[in-house]
């Protein structure tokens, strides 16, 4: 009786490996974390094969195209006042300040644990703006291409696939990132009107989750489509 | 945790039961009145592809009797069919309706963890349908391209629907994956994290086994065919080139040139074979708690079954490309895919295995849930060994596109799933409603079904045998089919119209049960599961009374000896059978 009343409980003694086993045998929880968490891995999850397909489809078509692929290091190059173009230099700066933002919002899940509520909101803030700023470096970069004839359907340089690819991949990132900012200022109010100081502040944690996700899938999206 | 939220509230203070017709009917976010409204739009879309498929057979069997049937309906028929009923029938019962209803009552919660998420989740199901029925009214008619959508022909101009009524059908389908994805974390955390005290993973009832794992399916394929609708969506809009190889088109080279048309047929199969396993899991899982429920048995090999489960939900996305033997790719692919295949009959068999021996020395009592459960077995064996003629290349290549092909997967994946389907509406029924249903009508509506499946796709391998190619509006240059198949085609059109007007008797006897019949009871089948002892039926919001269960057994106690009933509820307190005799005995 007793045994399967401490079953019944359910409450975990044991850390490390031991407390494990034990939460997936017999705890009623399965993961020692919030809902909310547990429900923002499923999703990034569920993400991750979106723009996995997103990329796989851009890989083939790359390859099942007849027409020859457009040079990024030359397409996505910038010149400063009259200097020689620089390749890559806009979407390097992108990328940092995005990654940036990743450790702004890492310190933003720090501070919202020590229950430093300023701090957090300060650097919610922050995170918010730096993806802005991501996004407005994106639609610089996008208004570019449209200047010099790139549509989804054709390009002045080769294989069509290359501007549909790029709209689409570097769009959905984009609307991820806006999607982020939007939930991180949401979230940062809520914060700052003290919603949060009963039930915690994992919710900070829960939407760095999501943006360092986002982060992430930049770097691929920066590794597949602009370097190679 | 300070904060705790509806599923787990032990405090029935704190439920704020709704109070307004609105909030408590229409805007509900309550998981039973949810999964009702799921299940009432499913089969109402269900009823629609029912009917399609009615016009088409009528077709078939008596060609050119029907003036308006021509050409391009009869594919925007098919097309039509084929997606409601594996996404927007099946899919959405299975999980919207059988998940939304019985995760929180089976898990001891009383609700989904995010209800208003839940409730979202429905509303844009509801979009999705109503976007996908408005492409029944566009110019050119809904999409006909058959219901894998196969670019480029989806696409071209000269399929029928392929402007307005795809561009819709891929709109709703993108609106159903967002409901699906709303709905399926809902689940999906449910179970892991918010089960009742006692309720451990291996506890639960094998339906939720199904359902996780046929969620989890879901919210890793459907980003597949999101991916695969967006870009085919550009395709047509926008013009760019992602599936559309150079040609020729009414005589003039295309200006789309130099896309992969068979990367559209990989991203959507690798959506579309763990979609067979979304229907399918769901659909184990419940025949598995109404054989043992009426049986009076402990499901065999509980363990065994729970890991059948996920190793059929693993290996289901590693199968997808035997779908395109005959689709031009390296044929170095099909040995590893044919193997694959081959390889996921074997936990499929092993759950057949350990239905039939729940059933052997079974107290069996032969009741409508019952008979539905086992016409399920007949059903599923069958289509599951037409299954290893197709999963093999060799002799995929002939029945490729004939109707074989077609019985196949109706046996596998639309006759058994609904089998069960209807086992699991009259089983769940007298909870639901707190009404029995009428066991006579239940019972001629079965045999109805039953046999009238039979008497359609039996035939339809003789068919598929002759080289009776599927798809197809009418036999034209078909030299090689003998006149014969004619009487066949004809005699399958009867048997359909048959077994479509049978269900009928389904609505006769769940509608008036409302009102006529007696009283269920809380617990009509002597069932061990949790939602059987809830205190109210049908269970009110909140589901538990002031106090959530507590588990102390497995989901499977029956019969045990010298216990007083031949039933244990999982929260009656006391030795667990399984641990101390079943493991013993059988392992």
């Amino acid at each position: 009786m007793s045994q399967s009343e401490a079953v019944a409980n359910g409450s975990p003694t044991a850390g490390g490996m031991t407390g494990f086993v034990q939460d997936w045998k017999s705890d009623k929880q399965t993961y020692q974390v919030p809902w909310g968490k547990a429900m923002m891995w499923i999703f990034l999850v569920s993400d991750t094969f979106i723009f996995s397909c997103f990329l796989v489809g851009y890989m083939t078509v790359r390859i099942s195209t007849a027409d020859p692929w457009p040079l990024a290091t030359e397409v996505f190059a910038l010149s400063f006042f009259g200097s020689d173009p620089i390749p890559l230099i806009l979407i390097a700066i992108m990328t940092f300040v995005l990654i940036t933002s990743s450790g702004t919002m890492a310190l933003a899940v720090n501070f919202g644990y020590r229950r430093d509520k300023r701090k957090t909101v300060m650097f919610m803030l922050f995170t918010a703006a730096l993806g802005a700023t991501f996004v407005g470096m994106q639609a610089y970069e996008w208004s570019k291409l449209i200047g010099y004839g790139v549509r989804p359907w054709s390009n002045p340089w080769g294989a069509e696939q290359f501007g549909s690819v790029f709209y689409m991949i570097t769009g959905f990132h984009g609307l991820h990132v806006s999607a982020g900012v939007i939930y991180l200022l949401i979230i940062a109010r809520k914060v700052a009107r003290g919603d949060y100081d009963k039930k915690g502040y994992e919710i900070v944690e829960i939407t760095g989750l999501y943006w360092h996700f986002v982060d992430l899938v930049w770097v691929f999206i920066f590794a597949f489509f602009y370097l190679l | 945790m300070a904060y705790v939220p509806l599923a787990d509230q032990d405090d029935p203070h704190a439920l704020h039961d709704p109070h307004s017709f609105i909030t408590k009917y229409v805007w509900s976010q309550d998981h039973k009145v949810i999964a009702i409204q799921y299940g009432g739009t499913a089969i109402f879309v269900g009823l629609i592809a029912l009917g399609l498929s009615i016009l088409m057979r009528l077709q078939l069997g008596f060609p050119d009797s029907i003036s308006w049937i021509d050409p391009a309906f009869y594919y925007q028929a098919v097309t039509m069919h084929g997606m409601i009923m594996v996404v927007y029938l099946l899919t959405a019962l299975f999980l919207g309706g059988f998940g939304n209803y019985l995760i929180p009552l089976m898990c001891g919660t009383r609700d989904m963890v995010f209800p208003f998420l839940n409730m979202l989740s429905f509303w844009f199901y509801l979009l999705s349908v109503i976007i996908l029925l408005a492409s029944f009214f566009v110019t050119g008619g809904p999409a006909g391209a058959g219901w894998t959508l196969y670019a480029p022909q989806s696409i071209t101009a000269g399929t029928p629907g392929s402007g307005g009524g795809m561009l819709l059908m891929l709109i709703s389908l993108a609106v159903f994956i967002v409901a699906f994805t709303m709905g399926g974390l809902n689940y999906v955390t449910t179970i892991l994290q918010a089960r009742t005290r006692g309720m451990t993973l291996m506890r639960m009832p094998l339906s939720i086994w199904g359902i996780f794992t046929a969620t989890v399916l879901g919210l890793f394929a459907f980003p597949a065919l999101l991916v695969s609708a967006i870009m085919l969506g550009f395709d047509l809009v926008l013009g760019t080139s992602f599936f559309m190889p150079a040609m020729m088109q009414l005589g003039e080279q295309s200006t789309q040139d130099g896309g992969s048309p068979i990367l559209f047929q990989h991203l959507f199969w690798f959506f579309g074979h763990p979609e067979v396993y979304i229907v399918a899991l769901p659909a184990f899982g419940l025949v598995s708690d109404v054989i043992a429920t009426h049986a009076r048995k402990n499901i065999f090999g509980y363990r065994m079954m729970v890991w059948a489960i996920i190793a059929i939900g693993g290996l289901s996305f590693l199968v997808w490309a035997h779908h395109m033997y005959v689709s031009g790719m390296n044929p170095y692919f099909g040995f590893f895919f044919a193997t694959t295949t081959l390889i996921i009959a074997v936990p499929t068999a092993l759950k057949v295995y350990n239905w039939v021996l729940t059933l052997w020395q079974g107290n069996i009592r032969l009741n409508t849930p019952m008979l539905f459960a086992i016409g399920f077995i007949f059903t599923f064996v069958h289509g599951g060994l037409t299954g290893l003629f197709l999963g093999n290349v060799i002799i995929d290549v002939p029945l490729a596109d004939t109707y074989f092909v077609v019985a196949h997967f109706h046996m596998v994946m639309g006759v058994s799933p609904v089998l069960v389907l209807y086992a699991a509406l009259y089983h769940w029924y007298p909870k639901m409603t707190g009404r029995m249903y009428n066991e006579t009508m239940g019972k001629v509506h079965f045999w109805c079904t039953f046999l009238g499946t039979y008497a359609i796709y039996l035939p339809m391998h003789y068919l598929g045998f002759l080289g009776v190619p599927r798809r197809y509006y009418e036999m034209g240059n078909t030299d090689f089919v003998p006149a014969t198949a004619q009487a066949l085609n004809a005699n399958i059109t009867i048997a359909a119209i048959f077994v479509a007007t049978a269900q009928v008797l389904f609505f006769i006897n769940i509608f008036m049960s409302l009102r006529k019949e007696k009283d269920a009871g809380g617990n009509p089948w002597g069932a061990t599961t949790l939602e059987w002892q809830t205190p109210d039926t049908p269970p009110k919001h909140g589901n538990w009374g002031p106090e959530l269960p507590t588990v102390y057994r497995w989901a499977y106690d029956y019969s045990v000896p010298g216990a007083k009933q031949d039933f244990i509820p999982q929260n009656e307190p006391g030795e667990e059978y399984e641990k101390t005799f079943h493991t013993r005995g059988h392992s």
